[in-house]
């Protein structure tokens, strides 16, 4: 067991903390920008420097707080990659409420994918304004006939005179009304097995033919949408992977999804939120933090979160000294995290009573009324993404060797 | 940057375990938790000090091996995996603990010594430090010791009890003195053994610095409460292991029990609740050895985490089993039985939880 960095990482702690603090309680112009931060970190505070989100993200490739091991040539800083210096990176900006980096599902699945699997031009063309958060993307995956049985998708393609033409309905389209480009799984070959018939195309939102409907969440806050492909033509080179290969394309970029919708770190701050909440609120006139159910509520939260945080320090020691076995420990950060974010959000709820049910401008609301959003927007995530129950499946075949369900004929 | 086991820790937990699935068989437990057949659990004992545990935490000034409390922790973990009936917490974990913090110099050499030789072996009696019930209390007064312990653990096999007041001072008695009473106290749990112990005047050796401070005595029960986490750790991933090897091979309505979701979904939550366990109890444990800081907090999340993921993961692998988990038969409730006592044992975990919120107010 040995929990220090070394020196070299002691001086880049205190490089990006000086970065941090310059620019503590950054937020962003524009309003389109905004609701986009809000989408993809929910808890940006709003006061301090004010730029616009591209700018932003500018001065972190700059200095190599974000796309730090994406080579120069493709807009990214090109240095190592160094798991150490991106957890200090994180760490920091968290602490000093620095704005992170813009996420969202270009830059977290479609950049890796395209690193990995993309074709020379396709890096060039892509992955540097993505990067930059000149491109958006959104992500096509589900139909309404296809959620935990994604493979069963059946939107389709057809290349006609070096074009394909795409039709379908997709589902749960994170983004689709700011985003430029979709990366959208689509049936090619009709007459293949499930998994083999469908390819990973690449199609501009501006395209003749596509139509965004929102799709309102719990939370009311812009969110989903539905996307409506009506004989859309895209150039016959939009493709990641050969025909027929989609599906081995996006299992790649899920394992990037998965593993970062819930760092504990981030649910560790909340608690921290939680506490100072809790010291300030009161029942009675007595401080919440005294009520002894809730407070031993919240030591029961406490003791979760110090259990995943722990959990991923043990995920990355195994990254940094390969040969470890944490094959199961990966499984099941998906279903833990999300579910512990929940609870944890809940509890903030909970110990608030009335007051814990208000909600967007009302009076007496406390923290921007995050708990609330939050609370939802984490029960969006346990259901998305491979739902708990998928991922209970996953652990419990994959993980532990026990049997697959028989299959029913013709499914 | 390593978390995790070194090769040493990981050997010496292997070592341990595999010496205890050869002698100490559920056949062996079983005789054992039947109360008449003391001498294998004897021999158990013997050959287990042979792998040097007694003197694992021991400094090596004192004759021991001073390893880290990681080591321990480690050892406690193989012990939980095989419901291992043989004393250790106590005397070779929590007693060199509070006694490194509290001993005088002379009380070190003299208790530290013995102990890394084996010539002596400590029963530990905290709990009316920690919550005292049914009026049980110790007090003392001319260099002797008056009232009741309870749940001392490994009373029986002890020569001497090292007992504490409600005060947090320790104390040390010789187990044959006169006005000592020694009354066992049967738990469900057989593989380990309790016992109320009675003073009546009883000469006691005060820890020279645990009537200074806390902070001695709550080092000694951070340690125990560790490897009780570690204990319930070990027992609870047995009871998957077994569990998930039954819902392989049990079949009904033509298909493997393990095959329905919803035995197979009861087998993933085990895993997902016990895994971050490990990192949580290490962490804790190396906290406790480098970072006084964090290392109450630490201790008691330990303990009453592991407690709650245990006591589910008892009644789950108890349930996949179906009728066959509740007999006797297949003696899955040694396991069931030892999550259930180490979780009340140094503290509940409302009581813990409550002792974690103070460390950081």
């Amino acid at each position: 067991m040995d929990l220090e960095y070394g020196p070299e990482y002691q001086e880049f702690t205190k490089e990006v903390e000086l970065f941090c603090k310059k620019y503590s309680g950054l937020s962003f112009l524009s309003s389109r920008e905004t609701a986009l931060a809000v989408l993809t970190n929910p808890e940006v505070s709003s006061d301090g420097p004010k730029m616009l989100r591209t700018e932003w993200q500018k001065i972190l490739i700059d200095h190599g707080y974000f796309a730090r091991a994406v080579p120069k040539e493709y807009g990214g800083y090109g240095g190592e990659a160094d798991m150490l210096k991106s957890r200090i990176i994180a760490a920091e900006f968290s602490k000093f409420k620095t704005p992170a980096a813009m996420g969202g599902q270009g830059i977290d699945m479609l950049v890796p994918t395209l690193l990995e699997m993309g074709t020379e031009e396709q890096k060039q063309a892509y992955i540097k304004p993505t990067l930059h958060g000149e491109m958006i993307w959104c992500q096509g995956y589900s139909e309404p006939g296809a959620g935990s049985d994604l493979a069963s998708l059946q939107t389709k393609g057809e290349l006609i005179n070096g074009e394909w033409i795409i039709n379908g309905q997709k589902i749960w389209t994170s983004t689709a009304q700011f985003s430029q480009m979709c990366f959208c799984l689509v049936r090619t070959e009709p007459d293949a097995p499930k998994h083999a018939g469908i390819s990973y195309l690449l199609i501009p939102m501006d395209a003749s033919g596509i139509e965004i409907r929102p799709l309102v969440d719990m939370t009311l806050k812009p969110g989903f949408n539905e996307v409506f492909f009506t004989d859309v033509k895209i150039p016959e080179g939009n493709i990641i992977g050969k025909r027929g290969e989609g599906w081995a394309v996006a299992n790649a970029t899920l394992g990037h999804e998965r593993g970062s919708l819930a760092p504990p770190d981030a649910t560790m701050n909340r608690v921290n939120m939680l506490i100072h909440l809790m010291k300030k609120e009161t029942l009675n006139g007595k401080p919440l933090i005294e009520h002894p159910i809730y407070r031993d509520r919240l030591m029961q939260i406490q003791g979760k979160v110090l259990a995943q945080q722990s959990h991923g320090l043990r995920l990355l020691s195994a990254k940094l000294n390969p040969g470890t076995d944490v094959k199961i420990g990966k499984m099941i950060q998906k279903l833990t995290g999300t579910e512990l974010r929940h609870e944890l959000e809940g509890l903030a709820i909970d110990v608030m009573g009335e007051i814990g049910t208000l909600y967007e401008q009302s009076p007496h609301i406390k923290n921007d009324g995050t708990w609330q959003f939050i609370y939802m927007y984490f029960l969006g995530l346990i259901i998305g993404g491979g739902t708990s129950q998928i991922q209970k499946n996953i652990i419990a075949e994959r993980g532990l060797g026990l049997p697959k369900e028989p299959k029913i004929q013709g499914a | 940057m390593y978390f995790g086991l070194s090769e040493e820790q990981s050997f010496f937990k292997d070592n341990v375990k595999k010496y205890l699935e050869d002698n100490a068989s559920l056949d062996q437990i079983r005789k054992i938790a039947s109360g008449n057949e003391s001498n294998i659990g004897k021999e158990i004992h013997q050959g287990f000090l042979n792998l040097g545990v007694n003197g694992l935490l021991v400094p090596e000034e004192f004759g021991g091996l001073g390893l880290d409390l990681l080591f321990a922790a480690v050892v406690s973990e193989s012990l939980g995996a095989c419901v291992g009936p043989v004393p250790y917490i106590a005397p070779y974990v929590m007693a060199p603990t509070a006694i490194m913090a509290a001993g005088s110099q002379v009380q070190k050499e003299n208790y530290l010594t013995k102990i890394a030789s084996n010539e002596i072996l400590m029963g530990v009696g905290f709990s009316e430090f920690i919550g005292s019930r049914n009026d049980a209390g110790l007090t003392f007064a001319d260099g002797a010791l008056k009232g009741r312990a309870m749940f001392v653990m490994d009373a029986q096999v002890a020569t001497h009890f090292l007992l504490a007041d409600n005060l947090g001072q320790m104390f040390i008695v010789d187990a044959k003195d006169s006005g000592v009473k020694i009354v066992t106290l049967t738990t469900v749990d057989k593989t380990r053994q309790y016992a109320e112990i009675i003073c009546k005047d009883v000469p006691a050796d005060l820890l020279e610095l645990s009537c200074l401070s806390i902070d001695p005595i709550s080092k000694s029960i951070d340690a125990g409460r560790i490897m009780l986490a570690a204990d319930t750790l070990g027992a609870s991933q047995a009871m998957i292991d077994q569990a998930v090897d039954y819902a392989k091979e049990r079949k009904q309505f033509g298909r493997a029990i393990g095959s329905f979701q919803a035995v197979k979904h009861m087998c993933a939550e085990m895993v997902a609740d016990l895994e971050p366990c490990y990192a949580l109890v290490w962490h804790a444990a190396h906290c406790h050895d480098s970072s006084p800081d964090e290392s109450k907090l630490m201790a008691c999340h330990a303990k009453a985490h592991v407690s709650e993921m245990g006591k589910g993961i008892a009644k789950k692998a108890t349930e996949v089993h179906g009728g066959m988990g509740f007999t006797d038969l297949l003696g899955l409730h040694y396991w069931f039985k030892r999550i259930g006592v180490n979780r009340q044992i140094l503290g509940s975990p409302e009581l813990v939880r409550e002792e974690a919120m103070q460390s950081q107010l």
